[in-house]
């Protein structure tokens, strides 16, 4: 579990977060919500600890992430895993090349077990005969697929996802989401989501957290998140045609519960 | 523009000190060693041979031209050339020409690493990426540096020899002793040593200037640019402060 704890950060004197608190369960998977510039990304670079907010604190199954030393903070990176915006595989490295990376930096295993594992990686998020290819070599799909096999190479006990569906289309996007729903399940991990695609949080937000301008306005889940009368929500929620469509649709089934 | 020069001097000191760290694994580190010589140094060594090979041509026909006196030995020709190669060209201006190619490939390689989060990629993993990515980089070229020196000489060297060898203007006997004449091995060693310093320069200050770049391809670009001017600035510069240390 990642706790959040009055989180606030401040760029060039501008305050972007506001005191933001906010639980992230252990196998689950957790979406931070929002608009572009309400500041989810930044508020995720603070929980992995690429940003530091001038206030507030993270906590990483009770242990204090400011409080850490650096060789503990460098043993919780290996419990990290990270898959970025735009994967940010590595330019010059195979499909193996960049599953293996993390494993070459910290396993202990032998080289042959590194490459079972890395195989392993590769083949459990769908992807075959791609080992030797370079990332310009394929899809945007099959990159976030790489870069999720690299990031769970190491059996990461946290998983964070910046915007994992940008830039694919619809199918793509609800494979991407049904792995990372997957592999959450089948490993335990606390995947944190960040993301502005509704589909995602109707298909995999167990836990929802909403951003809005720095403020966070509402935590709920994919159930709860059409009956919230959070304001902001519901115009971040309902802002396409498709929503509003299906908002009527909804309310005419809650008005129709009522009469029953 | 003062403080801002002095900011980024502290910037890059600071840089220094995050780079030259105990990598994470030895053997990684010199993987990615050799990869670097080879990427960085071996692969300037078609450029530095055709350089080489021309300029020292053009200096020994420029010599003969602007020699033609009874007073002056006809051997100066050679010792000239040799004089020009091993104290200037092949160390202070094949750097300058070094400092374009493998400079800019530095700086856009890094920054592109840096706007595409490959940087904040291994940094997350727990990994000192400064460590990672640029000593490599330093450490290479340095090491393997030397080599293009000695290699910029002896071919510079050659290209005169192919004009006394291939035309009338000097008889290669003529040449060939004016290479060896009053020959000053310290010479050899001089252009070594600046070559050292500036294939710091050329490594680190790239590597500074991608690393930090902020914004997408059009930073970079600007990024690979900078890089490349400033370290063709500092170039000079240490070239005249080493000149006045080893020479004098």
């Amino acid at each position: 579990m990642i706790e959040a704890k009055n989180i606030s950060k401040w760029f060039d004197g501008q305050r972007i977060l506001y005191d933001i608190s906010a639980t992230f369960d252990t196998g689950k998977t957790n979406l931070i919500i929002g608009q572009s510039g309400s500041g989810k990304t930044v508020f995720m670079k603070c929980l992995i600890g690429l940003l530091t907010p001038e206030e507030g604190s993270i906590l990483y199954d009770g242990r204090k992430f400011r409080e850490m030393s650096e060789q503990q903070k460098r043993a919780l990176r290996t419990e990290i895993g990270v898959l970025f915006q735009g994967s940010a595989l590595f330019d010059n490295e195979t499909v193996l090349g960049n599953v293996m990376f993390p494993l070459k930096m910290f396993s202990p295993m032998s080289h042959e077990e590194q490459l079972e594992r890395a195989h392993f990686c590769i083949k459990r998020v769908g992807l075959t005969n791609a080992d030797d290819k370079y990332p310009s070599e394929i899809s945007g799909g099959m990159q976030k697929r790489v870069a999720i096999a690299r990031a769970i190479a190491l059996n990461p006990k946290y998983l964070f996802c910046d915007e994992p569906n940008s830039g694919l289309d619809p199918r793509t996007s609800i494979l991407i989401d049904e792995l990372l729903s997957d592999i959450t399940h089948e490993y335990g991990i606390t995947t944190i989501i960040n993301t502005h695609d509704m589909n995602s949080v109707l298909g995999i937000g167990e836990k929802i957290v909403f951003i809005n301008k720095g403020h966070c306005d509402w935590i709920g889940t994919d159930k709860t998140i059409f009956k919230s009368k959070s304001q902001s929500l519901n115009d971040f929620v309902f802002a396409s045609k498709l929503f509003q469509e299906v908002k009527k649709f909804l309310e005419r089934e809650y008005e129709a519960e009522e009469d029953v | 523009m003062i403080v801002s020069s002095i900011a980024s001097f502290g910037r890059y000191c600071l840089f220094m000190g995050q780079v030259f760290r105990k990598p994470e694994k030895w053997k990684v580190f010199f993987q990615r060693l050799v990869l670097e010589i080879s990427k960085l140094g071996v692969d300037s060594i078609p450029l530095v041979i055709i350089i080489s090979l021309v300029i020292g041509a053009v200096i020994t026909i420029q010599m003969v031209i602007n020699t033609v006196s009874p007073l002056i030995p006809s051997y100066s020709t050679g010792l000239a050339t040799r004089e020009i190669l091993l104290l200037e060209f092949s160390s202070s201006i094949m750097s300058l020409i070094l400092a374009g190619k493998v400079g800019s490939n530095i700086a856009s390689e890094i920054g592109t690493m840096r706007v595409t989060e490959q940087i904040d990629a291994i940094d997350i993993m727990g990994i000192n990426s400064a460590n990672f990515i640029v000593l490599p980089k330093i450490v290479g070229f340095v090491l393997f540096v030397p080599v293009l020196c000695v290699l910029s000489m002896f071919m510079g060297l050659l290209g005169g020899w192919f004009i006394s060898e291939f035309t009338s203007m000097i008889s290669v006997e003529n040449y060939v002793f004016g290479i060896q004449s009053f020959f000053n091995e310290w010479y050899v060693w001089y252009g070594i040593i600046k070559t050292i310093v500036f294939a710091f320069i050329i490594s680190s200050v790239a590597s500074f200037f991608g690393y930090f770049v902020k914004g997408g391809s059009l930073e970079v670009g600007k990024a690979s640019t900078n890089a490349v001017v400033s370290s063709s600035i500092i170039i000079l510069l240490a070239d005249v402060l080493l000149t006045k240390m080893l020479l004098q």
